[in-house]
């Protein structure tokens, strides 16, 4: 059996302006291919005004097990949220 | 041929403007368009980052250890905001080096306002309140700014800013309604802050340097002086609620305008403080480049380590 094509993840900006989001992946030999297969897969429908394509496997991900490790830290600082000051009645634009 | 090409460009790029298209860092843009954003965006970053001096220098003074957390977070997100910004000069072509470089030059400012000493306790509460909200109400209409990556960091600093200023009118609030030497304190912060504050918005309107091209640019949706206007027309009724007097005695609200009527700006102030001689100018640059220097080994030691790993690699 022949070895895969290399994975290629697909982000689509939906309109100038807005970010490129990640909306699925493809094969491709190549990333001229991966342009292609992206364009006639994901966006057929007008769904955007530019295209990324990027080797799956160029893609440095965090790990399931170092969740906790990465963003547990975040729980106990609710200070940096704005709700949790107390106002004085009537302020405005704060 | 290649004149007639870059008119028609240039048409296209005022048209997708004018239609509030945003441009994207690929897209065509006129020069002076990119150097204004590169030095706009950067000394943005660099206020985010000299900004970070004043308020620093209180975190191992806080009064609490709530107040310190508070003080670190904070802190941290104007260093993170700071390199938001680097981030998406660094899309229109400007490298990291040179914008520091031109900061340690001189050739590209900051916001006069991080000239000013923070001599008290009081003034990490006046910096939170007074200094971030004229940042909120300059940085509210740059998330719909001309350039996508500038607009959409000021999206993400926006959304974090908010306990910024609300800790420091916190901050007040606890001081205004203390002992009457924490209020004298209060108000003594309010008095020093207020007017460096209105200065943030720049120059009024009929010297403003830069306002009238970024205008047509939508980089700038507002004029200095309606900024200006909207600041005072919030934070005056926040000092009245804290029970403290903003330092000017021709403060009135105008019945027919709908707005405060102020006295006149120290604009000779405002100029000797831009160009250098402010309380603090010399002190903030030094303490900048003694930190960069002093952190050169760390960068040099992430490359040494990176080429190390290849050359492992390459074995």
């Amino acid at each position: 059996m022949s070895e895969p094509m290399p994975l290629f993840e697909v982000f689509v900006r939906s309109k100038r302006g807005l970010e490129h989001r990640h909306v699925g992946s493809l094969r491709a030999q190549d990333a001229e291919m991966a342009m292609q297969y992206a364009r006639e897969i994901y966006t057929r429908r007008q769904e955007g005004v530019s295209l990324w394509v990027v080797r799956s496997g160029d893609i440095v991900a965090s790990q399931e097990e170092d969740a906790a490790a990465f963003f547990d830290p975040a729980d106990d600082k609710p200070y940096r949220q704005a709700t949790y000051y107390d106002l004085p009645e009537g302020v405005k634009n704060l | 041929m290649a004149e007639i090409q870059v008119d028609v460009q240039a048409r296209r790029f005022q048209e997708r403007i004018d239609a509030e298209v945003r441009i994207e860092p690929k897209d065509w843009m006129p020069d002076a368009y990119r150097k204004t954003l590169i030095r706009q965006i950067s000394q943005h970053a660099h206020s985010e980052i000299i900004g970070m001096q004043p308020e620093g220098g209180w975190i191992t003074r806080a009064p609490s250890l709530r107040r310190k957390l508070i003080l670190l977070s904070k802190v941290q997100d104007e260093g993170g905001h700071g390199l938001y910004l680097y981030s998406a000069a660094e899309t229109l072509g400007a490298s990291r080096a040179s914008m520091i470089d031109a900061l340690h030059s001189g050739r590209a400012k900051y916001s006069s306002i991080f000239n000013y000493p923070a001599l008290t306790w009081a003034d990490i509460g006046a910096i939170g309140w007074l200094v971030d909200s004229a940042a909120i109400v300059n940085q509210v209409p740059l998330q719909r700014c001309s350039f996508g990556p500038y607009a959409r960091a000021m999206v993400r600093i926006c959304k974090e800013e908010s306990f910024h200023q609300r800790q420091g009118y916190e901050i007040m609030y606890t001081l205004a309604t203390g002992s009457a030497d924490q209020k004298a304190m209060a108000q003594d912060a309010l008095n020093r802050w207020w007017w460096p504050s209105l200065m943030m918005f720049g120059p009024s309107d009929a010297d403003s340097a830069h306002s009238s091209q970024s205008m047509a640019w939508k980089i700038k949706r507002f004029s200095n002086d309606e900024l200006r206007q909207k600041f005072i027309d919030q934070a005056v009724p926040q000092a009245d609620i804290l029970g403290l007097e903003v330092p000017d005695t021709e403060l009135a609200w105008d019945e027919q305008t709908q707005h405060y009527r102020y006295g006149a700006i120290d604009w000779d102030e405002f100029n000797r403080v831009v160009r250098g001689d402010g309380p603090c100018n010399r002190q903030r640059l030094a303490e900048h480049k003694r930190v960069h220097e002093a952190g050169a080994w760390v960068r040099e030691a992430v490359v040494a380590y990176d080429r190390k790993h290849q050359d492992q690699s390459d074995v």
